[in-house]
């Protein structure tokens, strides 16, 4: 693949901006290219001319946003319903009036280029993003139909549980790692064997159980690092949550932890509804049953991942989904 | 300590005939090529690292050959006496318990609001004004004189209100010297020590280790107790170890809050408050009356107090770098 102009600079202010198809890919990519094979060698090194093969004209990028087709009848019922959500940082404007809904029964894969909101987005439906001082947010996610503001915040993280990038085990036993995530702020009930037993479940659940041999007491952070993300999917699935979030859960790990997580990833959809944030598109492809993907902080085309992925209806999906950037 | 096994490198072969040797050192990079100014300032740094050497060496080798000659089991379970003649003195016994009793006192008050004290500001530090008031006023009482923390506390403590911490006299005055007063006092000077150590071990914990404990719907307060704290204690202990060492060393609290006296002095009847009410004396306080520029005029004692006191100093500081090197080993977080 050749590797695409850098767009993550512009990525925040692109829009607004009447020469924003300079950074549109599509746009920019014929006149760089020109540029160096055909002129670059005689220009001195710092000039570089920019050729356009169009007159700059703004997108608008409501002409792209593609309403949701007709969903899957078989899925579950709706447990997340995000209603024109805006998110940013300051001035900033990270996710830009995003609408959409998740079932049971379904994954939802976000996809999108760096810096497009993803992460954001996610993070913003257990109300991690608050913790950020100048974070911001405009419109309703409701879970099960109740704003997730209404919801006490320890309570609404145990129903929307969330795998992280990194594997972050608690520096504990494996045991303690999920005994800590059953229990309620560090309460003494349920007692040990009760807790023991959901512990052993959620283990079984995310096929660790086996691998470990019974030795529960093992420090969580001996374990291999695909072995380590799937104890914090065991560790999220602890508290039986409605919705599973996963942010890049496999960019850590070699391709065979990564087969197992995505493996275990169609075993765990039946009871939850899941969202993964992931830059592999192979790997959307393979788990996902709805793939929503993201530009600059829109919605850019959301439907179901044989849709998306062979006939996609806007051109930035088109292009991305092709490999031209990203 | 259990260290991984060695793995055996794969051996590059050494060139052996003196052809196929690099030189080292590139020719003409000698000492004897550098400007004079710099071969100055070369030898001037070797000077001064060795200076410091020999200076430590010989403080240690005085205090360990004067105080080895003079320490004796009897001379610390004895009870200091005031006498005339060396002989009459007595041991160490009262000031050796005074400097443990002071320590433990003040680590006691300096511990719990350190960490308590870094734990808001680290991970609450909201208004964002108070936190950066918090933290200047740390730095200031780091940076106030001893003396001037103890007489300040001999004011306060000297009011009617806080008779209940040492010796009442009939008429009304409250003497003000206690080993309360002093454990109170010199928390002051051991409190920044663990508070910064505290607040350098959060800052350094990954922020995926916070947001995997939030995500699990846990408080902010449950996280800190069960994940964070855990994950940084040997920073506390570190800090606590050298909030220690300042207390041991300090002089000035004890004359001007624990009286100074040879003797520990309990007021009062209850057994254990008696003695925390009373005044006494700390191993500085008492190498210093010992010593021939106070007035007990016993000079060995004075040495082997002294040495007594490096001693425990030098422990603590072996302490600091025995769980900073266990630290690193254990160092997991990545």
């Amino acid at each position: 693949m050749t590797s695409p102009p850098r767009l993550r600079s512009h990525a925040l202010s692109a829009t607004d901006d009447p020469f924003a198809s300079l950074t549109d890919p599509a746009a920019s990519r014929e006149p760089v290219r020109r540029s160096t094979s055909d002129d670059g060698a005689a220009l001195p090194p710092p000039i570089k001319r920019v050729v356009l093969d169009r007159t700059p004209r703004p997108i608008d990028p409501a002409t792209d946003v593609v309403a949701p087709i007709a969903k899957d009848q078989t899925l579950g019922p709706e447990r997340l319903r995000i209603e024109h959500v805006s998110i940013g940082y300051g001035e900033a404007r990270v996710v830009k009036d995003l609408s959409l809904s998740i079932h049971q029964g379904e994954v939802l894969a976000l996809i999108g280029p760096s810096g497009c909101g993803k992460t954001t987005f996610l993070r913003s439906m257990n109300r991690l993003t608050e913790q950020t001082a100048s974070a911001w947010r405009e419109g309703q996610i409701l879970l099960d139909g109740r704003d997730i503001y209404e919801t006490e915040l320890p309570r609404l993280r145990r129903k929307i549980a969330m795998v992280f990038q990194q594997p972050n085990p608690f520096p504990m036993s494996i045991f303690d790692n999920i005994a800590y995530a059953i229990r309620v702020q560090n309460r003494k009930t349920p007692g040990k064997a009760e807790v023991r037993e959901r512990v052993v479940d959620s283990l079984r659940r995310a096929g660790l159980y086996d691998e470990l041999g019974g030795d529960l007491d093992k420090p969580a952070l001996r374990l291999s690092g695909g072995q380590q993300q799937r104890l914090c999917i065991a560790r999220a699935i602890a508290t039986n949550p409605e919705v599973l979030l996963m942010d890049e859960p496999c960019s850590a790990l070699d391709p065979r932890s990564t087969a197992v997580i995505e493996d275990l990833i169609g075993e765990l959809r039946e009871s939850l509804a899941i969202v993964i944030v992931t830059h592999n598109l192979a790997q959307a492809h393979r788990v996902a049953d709805n793939v929503a993907f993201m530009y600059l902080g829109d919605l850019v085309e959301h439907g179901p991942v044989d849709q998306v992925f062979e006939q996609p209806r806007a051109q930035r999906t088109r292009d991305y989904v092709a490999g031209v950037f990203g | 300590m259990s260290s991984a096994p060695v793995v055996p490198r794969p051996v590059t072969p050494v060139p052996t005939t003196p052809q196929e040797r690099r030189p080292v050192q590139p020719a003409g990079d000698s000492v004897r090529n550098w400007r004079l100014r710099h071969r100055i300032a070369h030898g001037a740094a070797w000077a001064a690292g060795i200076f410091v050497i020999a200076v430590t060496a010989s403080i240690m080798g005085f205090m360990a050959w004067k105080g080895l000659h003079y320490l004796n089991p009897s001379l610390i379970w004895q009870r200091p006496t005031p006498g005339l003649a060396q002989g009459d003195t007595g041991g160490i016994r009262d000031p050796l318990i005074g400097t443990l009793l002071a320590t433990f006192i003040g680590t006691l008050f300096a511990a719990p609001l350190g960490i308590a004290t870094a734990v808001w500001v680290g991970e609450y530090g909201k208004p964002a004004k108070l936190a950066r008031a918090i933290e200047s006023a740390i730095e200031m009482v780091a940076g106030m004189p001893n003396i001037v923390l103890a007489i300040f506390g001999l004011a306060i403590f000297q009011l009617p209100f806080f008779s209940f911490l040492s010796f009442k006299a009939q008429g009304g005055g409250v003497y003000g010297r206690s080993f309360i007063a002093a454990g109170l006092i010199m928390s002051l000077i051991a409190i920044p020590l663990i508070y910064t150590a505290t607040r350098e071990g959060l800052a350094q914990l990954p922020a995926k280790l916070r947001e995997g404990s939030w995500a699990l719907g846990k408080t902010k307060i449950c996280t800190i107790r069960t994940v964070l704290l855990p994950q940084i204690r040997p920073n506390i202990a570190t800090g606590i170890v050298l909030g220690m060492g300042r207390i041991v060393g300090d002089t000035a609290i004890v004359v001007v809050l624990l009286g100074a006296a040879l003797q520990i002095d309990p007021v009062g009847d209850t057994p254990g408050l008696n003695v925390l009410r009373g005044g006494g004396s700390t191993l500085t306080t008492y190498v210093y009356a010992a010593s021939p520029a106070g007035e007990g005029n016993a000079p060995q004692k004075a040495y082997a107090a002294a040495f007594l006191l490096l001693l425990i100093v030098v422990f603590l500081n072996a302490l600091v770098g025995w769980i900073g090197r266990r630290t690193k080993n254990s160092e997991i977080t990545q």
